[in-house]
């Protein structure tokens, strides 16, 4: 990430309209809003639209970009929120009542117990592990995912999680709690699939 | 899990995120401790957890595909800064 004076730099030159300074915010933070938007919409051809829609909207809202803020946070915000508008025109039940409906810490008590801290690397990091993976991060409601992702793969902190997403820490806390008991409970489901298949085949 | 168990186990549920990114306060952080220490599925619950993370952080990054960025560009009416 960029330090805090070329940023600046940066933003003055957008303000300013100079092309040069468009090119260099796509080119330096494209792959992140791509990376992001792929993983929010679990395909690439709405991943694109995203992509899109995050560059044009904050071409034209530039002027209403605010310092106290990164441009990566500022971008991350625009591209959730495109993608979150998104899902809710496709999937409108699923975006618009997954918090409510989900009952308190009752429905993420661990019901798997397999322990595939101990499988072998290589069975963590097959591609159709990896394929799992991803299918347990699209399950995920939208609201829980989109914390996770900022979180834990963008590698945003809690408070550039919160101010992206307009929630107050412990609301980031408390979704990024159970999206990872969620995505915990469904890989140990998966991987103690495997190991029986293992313990079978090499019977 | 036993009966006895099942209550102690959903007290510290709200810990262990906390925990694996090590920013549990050190009480509770002894208290859970010495909890799995006692209690297996509670260790086993912490340990996969951390993996879980671990794995997704892991996970290859999708670089922006060549055509996909070309069509940015067309859409955004500008030439890719290289060109």
């Amino acid at each position: 990430m960029s330090n805090p004076t070329d940023n600046e730099a940066l933003i003055a030159r957008l303000r300013a309209g100079d092309q040069s300074a468009y090119a260099q915010l796509v080119e330096e933070h494209a792959s992140r809003v791509y990376r992001l938007a792929l993983r929010m919409m679990g395909n690439e051809a709405d991943a694109e639209d995203v992509l899109q829609e995050t560059f044009l909207s904050a071409f034209k809202s530039i002027d209403h970009f605010e310092s106290r803020s990164s441009l990566s946070t500022w971008l991350y915000r625009i591209a959730t929120n495109a993608a979150l508008m998104r899902l809710r025109r496709k999937e409108p039940e699923q975006v618009s009542v997954d918090e409510p409906l989900e009952s308190e810490e009752g429905d993420l008590m661990p019901r798997q117990f397999f322990d595939f801290c101990c499988l072998p690397e290589e069975d963590l990091l097959r591609d159709e592990a990896r394929a799992e993976m991803q299918r347990a991060i699209n399950e995920l409601p939208a609201t829980l995912r989109s914390v996770f992702l900022l979180r834990d793969i963008e590698g945003l902190s809690t408070e550039e999680t919160a101010e992206a997403l307009d929630l107050s820490i412990s609301a980031v806390k408390s979704r990024l709690m159970r999206a990872r008991l969620k995505l915990r409970e469904r890989l140990s489901a998966y991987f103690s699939q495997g190991a029986v298949l293992t313990e079978e085949s090499s019977k | 899990m036993s009966e006895h168990h099942e209550h102690d186990c959903s007290h510290y549920l709200g810990s262990l995120s906390d925990y694996c990114d090590g920013v549990l306060p050190s009480e509770l952080c002894q208290e859970l401790e010495a909890h799995i220490a006692e209690c297996d599925n509670c260790r086993v619950v912490v340990n996969t957890l951390s993996k879980t993370v671990m794995l997704y952080r892991r996970m290859p990054s999708p670089d922006v595909p060549h055509d996909v960025k070309e069509r940015l560009y067309k859409v955004l009416a500008m030439r890719p800064k290289n060109e």
